[in-house]
């Protein structure tokens, strides 16, 4: 009854007033991020058809309104149009916030978010999507040595992992969609499993700047960045079909992605790319096929203010690894060392037969945000990544299809994090991580664990602020925690325990006696402090300089620390070792960048001292019942890395422009006084570009790569007794081989099947003179060159 | 409404995954591997044929993989230009009792052959296989004159028989994984 009152009130009010039209209405127009008044705003009334601009101060008035609901339409510079609905009754003030960034917003997802950095300071480099394209049928290895500092290390030329500056491994972190990659990256051999067609554009940040992805990247960070979705009605994508002569094969990749003007957004992609045994200039390389099946699919809801999204990823890579590599014992590897050609090399196929890697990498992710005003922006991440490793090797008998390893790494991170970008000119970033991984060796292998079962925890939390001196200068500053504790369940052969004397040292954290082994029970604490401060200034319109300073520490993995037994794929005896520290890097870097539009440079100098430096290097045999084996010690030492990068371009006329990228880097063991294992030669590339945009956007190139003989190595060289031969042979594993030259063509064409699909049709020519090379940091180059000539062809339908 | 919906979905999300990815082998102690057909003992047993002593050389290692070196014995010398009938005999001693290897081979003959490098005198084949092909866990060693030398053996699995030079005893091009490789060094004829 008294609500029925209330309601009978209400409406007399409203009839009352609704012949009242003297009401005044007045606004204010505000900057969601830090509050302050927008000038200049056009405010529009639907109903009444009349204009106002906001003054100084944000605020507008409409006088002589009737009372009852008026449709406002805010429009300003920068700013997506918002339409509000009003009640007016009697004189009514109200605030309205505009996205002051959302045209910055569209502008990114529009034209891709190509060319954003993620950070100030650092040496960052990011590469676009046209660029990426060119790799459909790659790997991320491949791609990222675009940037100039980047090389790779390689088992075969299907497993490919980054080196930058010299640091590989462990020492890179890996960002895909916002997770951090937990795939086992600790192994040579083993190769990060991203499908690079996830991305669209890819950033690498050297050295380890970047805290918000981690402390530890001594090396550097390399982040995916994906698609990104629009709040406005649309369905879009992209199919890149590929085929090559060199491998017999091809890849198609396509996506699609759905996004309502309300937010609410979903897309797939798909990716499947297999190729045969691969050649080089003069025979097969049996047994190098690979098959690759990815797809992700990804939905949510994204507005400025808040949004949130689920993500899914499988990739599954089965790659064959040459069987001319496949050591018995020692042997095996002279024989192969002293061969000029693969001792086994077979007609062409597609099968992919042992030694093999089997991998399956899922990742699930739900990421949610929401923005405040006048403060920042928070943001809470789960993620779960689920990491299966199968090594085949060759064996025989009922093992023949057994697994030689079999590894389930699950790990689950929890991030929280805020950004403070209130005030322009001085922005804070702070967060934190809680991750636990687990780790699973299966037993049932009938070989002995290689990685023991082991929990892991990391918890991590970091600042970091960026602050404006005047116009021309920036500041960043950052300091991150770590903390990280391994508890892992190991077998240990008495002999090998006692050998290494950790009868004396470990003899507490035994649990088991079985008859030869014990069980054991390693755990370890680290606490890890990084940080960095960097400072950018800008001498002139065309030129800047950037200085930073980098502080990092990384723990040792768990191959450092427990590798013990034979690898079977590598033919040797790996052993870690309980004492190894964390490793601590200084990393001093500068960069000097410039560009009158014409002619652009890059020059970045770093100098990275680590100390602990964490290595493995061969000490010697052990000769068993089946031979003798190589034995690889991870050891530490000091190490002093520096390099120069330089990135040049010229635009010579219209149609053509000349670029080119150069590397050096120096790495010294500062202990003993000698140089670093796998320390990247010199490399330069140079590329010579033609571009006439009325020939169907046509575009070709012709590329030369040099890369120089590594002079600077240790020698590791070992005397063995060949017990076939009865005699004692010099292996020579040190001796790096010949400096190479390899020119590389390009071209593509853009047609318009249709005014909303455009197509684009390359044709690339790798290693065009087929010339016969091998690469230090190939790790099959003691027993075969490196690819042949290829012929590739590559059609992208957008639509 | 929505956005209760949405939290509701995220956080049943986050509880399904954190509660079903725990594994079980956080209380469980992980296993043993049990290398299978571990070879820890190789023999060579030399038996004169005009009769005398028994030679035998004998090869133990007993931590496999590990460190230690494989324990080579030769129990005796050789005499000069005689003919021994030689047989071998492998065997698991990590098991008790020792688990004999020898059988297994001989039955799959034709996945295995012994090759011999030696230093001290001529080795013939003296068995078969299925197909009439040499396995060599029985051979004859003919020593000629006084000397000092090595004897290497070789057991490979899945060799290619019918390559080269194989089945007379060349290495070279047999292929297959080696299961054994011992070297009995010093071996004295005299």
């Amino acid at each position: 009854m008294k609500n029925c009152l209330l309601l009978l009130f209400g409406l007399l009010c409203q009839l009352a007033s609704s012949q009242n039209c003297n009401s005044t209405y007045l606004g204010e127009v505000k900057d969601f991020h830090d509050g302050s008044a927008l000038y200049g705003a056009t405010v529009y009334i639907e109903e009444l058809d009349k204009y106002v601009s906001t003054d100084d101060n944000g605020k507008f008035k409409f006088h002589n309104l009737c009372n009852g609901q008026i449709t406002l339409v805010i429009s300003h510079i920068g700013c997506e149009t918002k339409k509000v609905l009003i009640s007016i009754s009697g004189d009514t003030f109200g605030t309205i916030n505009l996205e002051h960034h959302s045209e910055e917003l569209d502008h990114v997802v529009l034209k891709g978010q190509s060319g954003i950095k993620k950070t100030t300071t650092a040496q960052e480099t990011v590469l676009k999507q046209e660029t990426l394209e060119n790799y459909s049928s790659g790997s991320l290895g491949d791609a990222l040595q675009e940037v100039s500092g980047v090389s790779s290390i390689n088992t075969g030329n299907t497993i490919v992992k980054p080196v930058i500056n010299g640091l590989h491994s462990s020492r890179i972190v890996i960002i895909t969609n916002g997770v951090r990659l937990q795939d086992q990256e600790w192994g040579i051999e083993h190769a990060p499993n991203i499908d690079i067609n996830t991305a669209e554009s890819v950033s690498v940040i050297k050295g380890s700047g970047a805290l918000a992805y981690g402390g530890d990247a001594i090396g550097g960070v390399v982040v995916l960045n994906p698609t990104r979705s629009i709040a406005k009605d649309s369905l879009f994508g992209k199919t890149i079909i590929t085929g090559q002569t060199n491998g017999k094969g091809g890849s198609i990749s396509t996506s699609l992605t759905k996004t309502f003007k309300n937010g609410w957004f979903v897309s797939g992609q798909g990716s499947y790319k297999q190729f045969g045994d691969f050649e080089t200039p003069d025979y097969s390389l049996t047994n190098t096929g690979l098959k690759t099946k990815a797809f992700s699919i990804q939905s949510g809801y994204k507005k400025f203010e808040k949004g949130f999204d689920i993500f899914y990823s499988l990739v599954d890579n089965s790659m064959g690894i040459l069987s001319a590599s496949h050591i018995g014992n020692i042997e095996d590897l002279v024989n192969a060392i002293n061969t000029p050609r693969p001792l086994t090399s077979e007609d062409f196929s597609y099968d992919i037969n042992n030694p093999k890697q089997e991998v399956t990498h899922q990742l699930l992710k739900a990421k949610f945000y929401k923005r405040f005003e006048s403060l920042g922006k928070l943001s809470l991440q789960y993620d779960y990544q689920h990491n299966q490793r199968f090594e085949f090797d060759k064996r025989v008998g009922d093992d023949r299809n057994k697994p030689a390893v079999d590894l389930t790494l699950q790990t689950q991170s929890l991030n929280a994090d805020f950004k403070f970008d209130a005030d322009k000119e001085r922005l804070f970033h702070v967060g934190g991580l809680f991750r636990y991984q687990d780790n699973f060796a299966n037993p049932e292998t009938g070989v002995r664990r290689l990685i023991p079962d082991y929990q892991k925890i990391d918890v991590g939390a970091f600042i970091t602020s960026e602050w404006s001196l005047g116009d021309a200068t920036v500041l960043d500053a950052g300091i991150r925690y770590d903390f990280n504790s391994i508890d892992a369940k190991k077998f240990y052969l008495k002999s090998r325990w006692d050998g290494l004397n950790y009868n004396i040292d470990f003899s507490d954290i035994i649990l088991i006696d079985y008859p030869t082994q014990w069980l054991v029970n390693p755990r370890f604490d680290y606490h890890n402090i990084s940080a960095s401060a960097g400072v950018k200034h800008s001498l002139s319109n065309k030129s800047s300089v950037i200085f930073n300073y980098n502080l990092a520490n990384r723990s040792p993995n768990p191959a450092e620390l427990f590798s013990d037994g034979l690898h079977h794929s590598a033919g040797r005896i790996e052993l870690g070792s309980l004492r190894i520290k964390q490793e601590k890097s200084h990393r001093f870097s500068g960069t000097l960048l410039y560009n009158n539009g014409t002619f652009s440079a890059i020059t970045e100098a770093y100098y990275n001292v680590i100390n602990d430096f964490i290595y493995i290097e061969p000490t010697g045999a052990e000769t068993t019942i089946r031979g003798s084996f190589p034995v690889w010690e991870y050891k530490q030492t000091n190490a002093s890395l520096m390099g120069i990068d330089i990135t040049l371009g010229y635009q010579l006329h219209q149609n053509w422009s000349l670029s080119n990228k150069s590397s050096y880097i120096k790495g010294d063991d500062t202990k003993n006084n000698r140089p670093l294992i796998d320390i990247p030669s010199f490399k330069t590339t140079t590329v010579l570009n033609f571009q006439k945009d009325k020939w169907k956007n046509f575009k070709c190139g012709l590329k030369s790569e040099y890369v120089a003989r590594q002079t600077e190595y240790p020698n590791n060289n070992f005397v063995q007794f060949i017990a076939t031969t009865n005699t004692n042979v010099l292996v020579d594993i040190s001796t790096t081989p010949s400096a190479y030259h390899v020119l590389h063509f390009t071209s593509s064409i853009s047609l318009n099947i249709t005014k909303k699909t455009p197509v684009k049709i390359g044709f690339n020519i790798n290693n065009l003179l087929n010339t016969s090379y091998r690469n230090n940091l190939n790790r099959l180059r003691y027993f075969a060159d490196d690819l042949g000539r290829n012929m590739m062809m590559h059609i992208k339908i957008n639509y | 409404m929505r956005t209760l919906l949405k939290t509701l979905v995220l956080g049943y999300l986050l509880i399904s995954l954190t509660a079903c990815s725990d594994d079980d082998n956080i209380i469980n102690l992980p296993v043993p591997v049990n290398e299978e057909e571990v070879i820890t003992t190789v023999i060579a047993t030399l038996t004169p044929q005009g009769g005398g002593t028994d030679i035998t050389l004998t090869s133990r290692d007993l931590d496999g993989d590990g460190p230690n070196a494989p324990v080579i014995t030769i129990s005796g010398a050789l005499a000069t230009t005689t003919t021994y009938t030689g047989t071998m005999t492998l065997s698991n001693e990590t098991e008790s009792p020792a688990e004999d290897i020898t059988a297994e081979v001989s039955a799959e003959g034709a996945d295995h052959q012994f090759f011999f490098t030696s230093g001290i005198g001529t080795i013939a084949y003296t068995d078969t296989d299925t197909n009439g092909d040499p396995i060599g866990l029985a051979f004859t060693l003919t020593t000629t004159t006084a000397t000092t030398g090595n004897l290497t053996i070789t057991l490979r699995h899945e060799p290619n028989k019918s390559a080269t030079g194989v089945i007379s005893g060349d290495i070279t091009n047999a292929g297959g994984e080696t299961d054994v490789q011992v070297t009995y060094t010093g071996i004295t004829v005299q």
